[in-house]
């Protein structure tokens, strides 16, 4: 059958609008003549009683409309998107520098933000808490402590021949998507709403913003073409901005749009947590644990936020790749007087793998062995050794294949051997080098949200409208499950309008997030397409009297027996015997169950892997370094579209390690951000990308599990992957007289400077 | 004089009357002609999602100069007299993509599309000026321009496939229609109350200087427009210093190099690297391309920041400072400009208008080291500078200057004395940088700690000792490229 769409490196299907600047991004929509702009009130102080809000200044300054405290909201004031424990407008009590206390609406973008400056907030200062440990010592907590035990960690560790402990400080990330957030708020007839939102998430957009406003969720529709970027803190943070915006259109009755400068969108949303991590460790004499024991304290701000779920996928992932069949996991949710905390690529699972690496390498130092050695003598077995702490058997384990393949195309072997010998000769420069790898589970770990739906329309000429519940912010999902309609109707991807994710064509959709857009949706798609075929198949089978297997789809055309229609024709001929051309697709993912009260069963439908081996050279004199050679190994199962996994791949590794590397968050003595614009917060730019640079698909990888085309999703665990980088450069400043060297992550010069010499922070 | 701003798009004179003088150049586009191309990432110049390119009319040759800006920064009046070239105008109507468009489609250089604009308008630029460049000037070029999806390979992967593909079928230069535009007189623009003054000559400006003494001087834009689009400053009265033609000059005389002050950052350190090429390495950090095309030296010094990346170097070669007014002219040494954190030698009235910096002497190492938490486009911890003569192994002149260490760039004196006359060895450096914890007492900020910026400060002289004595060869910055 003709040839398929899937599988093959299409360009993204905005890319040429993307280069000639026609991509219209929220902003770039066409504006409503009454649009009036806001602009958000912020709290100065970490923790305040608010006793009073005094607008009048602002009211009476140039262009401004209208203003909103938080009683003046029309509906329910809450923004918190699993339990209502955000307020969208602080009503009595500001909890951290950034909260949002009130908003203006004014008639341009300037006139909103410099009224924003003339309020008068009465704060009576409360004692702040900033610090995860200082959150743990008083109890303050958003969600219970959870603990993951199996075995018996503590006899484990105790009678192990050997035992280290540490503590770690491991930074957080701010998303730092280049289209800031942004939603504008169109007031339609009979109570209707319409709201752009620069979302991963229109479905609780609508819902929040109903709520918000008092309006049942029919009335409100939310739409998303594209967003600039995401990795997660667009997830629930959208919601904040698109109520804000609503609740301002809702009062004034007109059209109106919030967009966040740069400075309030890094103040005022949510990032990576940051994490306080101690573990125990008892391992024998070949760098195989035997027991474990964890500690885990989260930076979650001042709500639950998504602080649950990523907490749990931190517990989920400090296995990493490795068997820990004894072992005990205690996690603190902390509650800080900081922005809430949220999703971000890797959603919880970076920091849990951070620490299970870090253990790795201090044994393999301690030891004296290569880390990849006791690497591979603790990775999960095949058919033994493979259950997870939460009881889930790893049936997919392909790491060890992947190991090898990369050891031998990355020459690790050789190359370690010669940075040895570079080493012994050099004072001032010295180079590292470390692979690690990635296992990745793939679902929610919230079972209810695995599930996704695709509306699909075929028209009288042949082309199709293509409709489904995921979001586009730059990975490549619209032109993937287009490739996955496309084959499924037989026709060329050209013959796919991709259109914007709406709620009112495809209700209830989960979140774009956890890595299953294309999982998902590619599967809903598949199914809608299928219907559509099957009922084309059927009536051409009647129509023609031939028998159903005799009837094939590809290129454009539809063979029925001996001859051969156009796909167009036969649509325009089923038409006209009142056949239905649309269909809806539904999907939920199978196998995965989970119980939270014990956490265990099988959260993940499967696993996603890959490995990277990373070489630095270092500076000792003032603790900068370069990344000099990457090489990937990743594993997309069979990819749907090579091109994008491989953008999925590098951006992902690249974002990863600025998150181990230059990226920096700082907060004053008094709470407030102080990285908060690129001028003072760093993320890669293009001269620290490896001069050389190698990534490679799996090749022939496919998926034990009925994904869609065998393929495996990518979004998140190649962030992952740059902890080689981070255990390059700890593998260059190990000494002799400092054989376990204390790096923290980000992996600042500062802090690798501070490692090398040795002194305190 | 002139009232009207006067510019040309699209092979098209736009003229505007009774702009607002601090307008930016991105809101113009954006608001006003709905070209929404250009995108806002950042608003303070550092990201490159609003990147364009202008072009002028190059003074000695017959061509056009172009140069990638940040439009966010920029305000609308600096336009005067210049192309203004956006994304859209590389693809006119019924035209195919420009070489530089199709290579980010080819390569995948776009995943979400937010930053591309403004990479496309930055590999524009490079496209017109330079026919095959390395990997380093790639990374250069592209210095200014954050992207957080790609990882930036397949961007690299573009910039050197535009090369390959087709020329376009005509690019969107009009030199002739830039010709056209009678732009050689004053601009004064009255928006409401506020004013704009473009002057032309060092003279005009010095008496605009004595009647509005407390005016905001305007060159490359880089710090005032954030005060505009950042702290939302409502400024009365600028005059700005780009169009003054006795302070865009470079003059080499047998003893100095003289920097007029509104030269930009770029053609500044152009002429200084040809004397000093050691600083070539500092220079390529120096914030990004657009910055450094807006961005001027005299700029830099007048600010005074205690951060500015010039300074140091240009302070232990001993540049001395021309000021003008009304009332005439005064020279002072840079090293004796800056009295306190944000407080300079300047009297009302003054302008900086010349940097003069002593040619090299014979045998004189001059070099200057910047840290900071990435290699591009960040604003320095420290920032240290030396300049080194030495006589039969023995230091007959030492100077050291350092950013970052303290409320004004400033010589370490205490460091100096530990070292002038004595031998250039390990010992006499283990006491010099003892000897630098006595000038300077650094501030702990986001940028790094007080303790690592005086131990970093330290070890960066030891390097400097370790190259100078051809112990060290190589930094991480060099090392395998």
């Amino acid at each position: 059958m003709g040839a398929r769409a899937v599988g093959q490196a299409l360009p993204h299907d905005s890319a040429r609008l993307h280069v000639s600047g026609l991509a219209a991004y929220t902003d770039d929509l066409p504006e409503p003549r009454d649009l009036l702009h806001v602009a958000v009130g912020m709290s100065r102080c970490a923790h305040a009683r608010i006793h009073g809000i005094d607008l009048t200044a602002v009211a009476v300054a140039t262009g401004v409309v209208d203003t909103c405290v938080a009683a003046e909201i029309p509906g329910e004031n809450n923004c918190g998107p699993i339990i209502h424990d955000e307020q969208i407008l602080a009503a009595d009590v500001a909890e951290y520098a950034g909260h949002a206390l009130f908003a203006v609406a004014a008639e341009t973008v300037d006139q909103a933000r410099k009224a924003v400056r003339l309020a008068r907030i009465d704060y009576e200062e409360l004692e702040a808490i900033l610090d995860p440990l200082q959150a743990v010592a008083k109890k303050s907590f958003v969600l219970p402590s959870e603990t993951l035990r199996r075995g018996n960690p503590e006899g484990a560790i105790a009678r192990a021949p050997h035992r280290l402990k540490r503590r770690l400080r491991l930074g957080g990330q701010d998303q730092f998507y280049l289209e800031g957030h942004i939603a504008m708020a169109i007031p339609q007839e009979d109570d209707g709403l319409l709201v752009y939102s620069s979302t991963q998430h229109p479905d609780e957009v609508q819902h929040l913003v109903a709520a918000a406003t008092g309006r049942p969720v029919k009335n409100v529709v939310c739409i998303c073409r594209r967003m600039g970027g995401a990795f997660g803190g667009k997830e629930s943070q959208a919601a904040t901005i698109a109520c804000i915006a609503a609740i301002m259109a809702t009062k004034t009755g007109r059209a109106c749009k919030l967009r966040l400068d740069r400075d309030d969108d890094m103040i005022m949303t949510g990032k990576r947590h940051d994490f306080v991590i101690e573990y125990e460790v008892g391992f024998g004499d070949d760098g195989r644990i035997h027991g474990i024991d964890f500690m885990f304290a989260s930076r979650c701000g001042i709500s639950a936020d998504l602080s649950g779920p990523v907490n749990d996928r931190t517990m989920f992932h400090c296995d990493n790749a490795y068997f820990l069949e004894n072992i005990n996991i205690v996690s603190h949710r902390c509650k800080t007087n900081t922005v809430s905390n949220t999703a971000f690529r890797g959603f919880g699972g970076p920091q849990g793998m951070h620490a299970i690496e870090y253990v790795i390498d201090d044994i393999a130092r301690s030891l004296g062995l290569d880390p990849v050695q006791v690497r591979r003598r603790n990775f999960y077995g095949i058919g033994e050794r493979n259950v997870t702490p939460y009881l889930q058997v790893v049936e997919d384990n392909i790491i060890g294949g992947i190991f090898d393949q990369l050891e031998h195309s990355a020459s690790y072997v050789e190359r370690r051997r010669e940075i040895r010998d570079f080493n012994a000769a050099s004072t001032v420069l010295k180079r590292g080098i470390a692979m690690t790898p990635v296992k990745f589970g793939i679902s929610f770990t919230a079972t209810h949200l695995n599930q996704a739906g695709a509306l699909v329309h075929v028209y009288r000429d042949g082309t199709a409208h293509l409709n489904h519940g995921g979001t586009e912010m730059g990975q490549g999902l619209f032109i993937k499950v287009a490739q996955v309609a496309a084959d499924e109707l037989g026709v060329s991807v050209d013959k796919i309008r991709i259109n914007a994710s709406d709620t009112s064509k495809v209700p209830n959709a989960s979140a774009t997030a956890a890595s299953s857009g294309s999982d998902m949706n590619g599967k809903a798609a598949q199914i809608a397409c299928a219907k559509i075929r099957g009922r084309l198949t059927e009536f051409a089978a009647r129509h023609f009297n031939v028998a159903e297997s005799q009837i094939g789809f590809g290129d454009n055309r539809v063979a029925i027996g001996k001859t051969s229609l156009s796909f167009a024709e036969l649509v325009q001929l089923a038409w006209l015997h009142r056949v239905q051309l649309w269909a809806s697709g539904f999907y939920k993912t199978p196998k995965i169950h989970y119980d939270r009260s014990t956490f265990s069963g099988r959260p993940f439908f499967y696993y996603a892997y890959g490995g990277a081996v990373s070489e630095v050279v270092v500076d000792t004199l003032t603790g900068e370094y370069r990344v000099t050679r990457v090489d990937i190994l990743h594993d997309c199962g069979d990819s749907l579209n090579p091109a994008m996994d491989i953008g999925q791949v590098e951006g992902g590794f690249i974002q990863g390690m600025g998150w181990l590397t230059s990226e920096e968050l700082c907060w004053n003595a008094a709470g407030e951000l102080t990285t908060h614009a690129p001028s003072t917060y760093k993320i890669p730019t293009c001269s620290d990308l490896p001069v050389d640079f190698r990534v490679q698909l799996l090749a022939n990888a496919g998926n034990r599990e009925d994904t869609i085309y065998r393929s495996k999703a990518v979004g998140e665990p190649p962030l992952m992957l740059a902890l080689s980088v981070f255990h390059a450069i700890r593998d260059a400043i190990a000494s002799p007289t400092r054989p376990l060297p204390e790096l923290q992550a980000p992996a600042t010069p500062e802090a690798v400077l501070r490692a090398i010499e040795g002194w305190a922070s | 004089m002139g009232s009207t701003v006067k510019f040309v798009l699209d092979g098209e004179i736009i003229e505007l009357k009774d702009v607002d003088p601090t307008r930016t150049v991105l809101q113009f586009l954006r608001e006003d002609l709905r070209r929404t191309g250009t995108k806002e990432g950042c608003a303070e110049g550092d990201c490159g999602a609003c990147t364009v390119v202008i072009a002028e009319l190059n003074r000695d040759s017959d061509g056009v100069q172009l140069k990638a800006i940040n439009s966010c920064i920029q305000f609308l009046p600096t336009l005067h007299g210049k192309q203004l070239i956006t994304v859209e105008s590389l693809q006119r109507k019924n035209a195919g993509p420009h070489p530089v468009q199709q290579a980010m489609v080819d390569c995948h250089g776009s995943q979400c599309g937010f930053c591309t604009p403004g990479f496309v308008m930055s590999l524009f630029a490079l496209y017109k000026s330079n026919p095959r460049p390395s990997r380093t000037e790639i990374d250069d070029a592209l210095a200014g321009n954050l992207c957080r999806c790609t990882g930036y390979r397949p961007i690299i992967a573009a910039a050197n496939a535009m090369y390959e593909l087709p020329p376009a079928a005509s690019e969107p230069l009009h030199a002739a229609t830039l010709a056209q535009l009678e732009v050689s007189d004053s601009l004064h623009i009255e928006h409401g109350a506020r004013n704009f003054f473009a002057p032309t000559t060092r003279e005009e400006l010095a008496a605009l200087l004595a009647k509005y003494p407390r005016a905001t001087l305007l060159a490359g834009g880089t710090d005032v427009g954030l005060w505009v689009t950042k702290q939302h400053r409502v400024l009365d009265t600028v005059i700005y210093t780009a169009r003054v033609a006795g302070l865009q000059q470079i003059a080499v005389s047998r003893t100095h190099i003289e920097i007029g002050a509104a030269v930009s950052l770029a053609a500044a350190m152009e002429a200084i690297v040809a004397h000093y090429p050691a600083l070539d390495d500092l220079f390529r950090r120096f914030a990004s391309p657009p910055i450094r095309n807006a961005g001027t030296l005299g700029g830099n010094i007048a600010n005074g920041s205690p951060i500015g990346d010039s300074m140091p170097a240009l302070m232990v070669a001993g540049t001395t400072l021309t000021l003008m007014s009304a009332a005439g002219e005064r020279e002072i040494a840079l090293e004796d400009f800056y009295l306190d954190y944000q407080v300079k030698d300047l009297k009302a009235g003054e302008f900086l208008a010349q940097i003069r910096i002593p040619l090299p002497e014979k045998n004189v190492v001059l070099h200057s080291h910047k840290l900071s938490k990435r290699f591009d486009q960040d604003i320095s911890a420290v920032c240290s500078a030396y300049r080194l003569q030495l006589d039969a192994g023995r230091v007959a002149s030492f100077a050291m200057a350092c950013g970052g260490m303290a409320a004004t760039i400033r010589r370490a004196r205490h460091c100096e004395a530990a070292l002038n006359g004595q031998p250039w060895t390990a010992a006499s450096i283990d006491k010099a940088m003892l000897a630098l914890a006595e000038d300077f007492a650094p501030i702990s900020d986001m940028r790094s700690s007080a303790a690592y910026r005086l131990r970093a400060a330290q070890n960066m002289l030891r390097r400097f000792f370790l190259e100078t004595s051809g112990e060290l060869e190589s930094s991480v910055y060099r090392y395998g490229r």
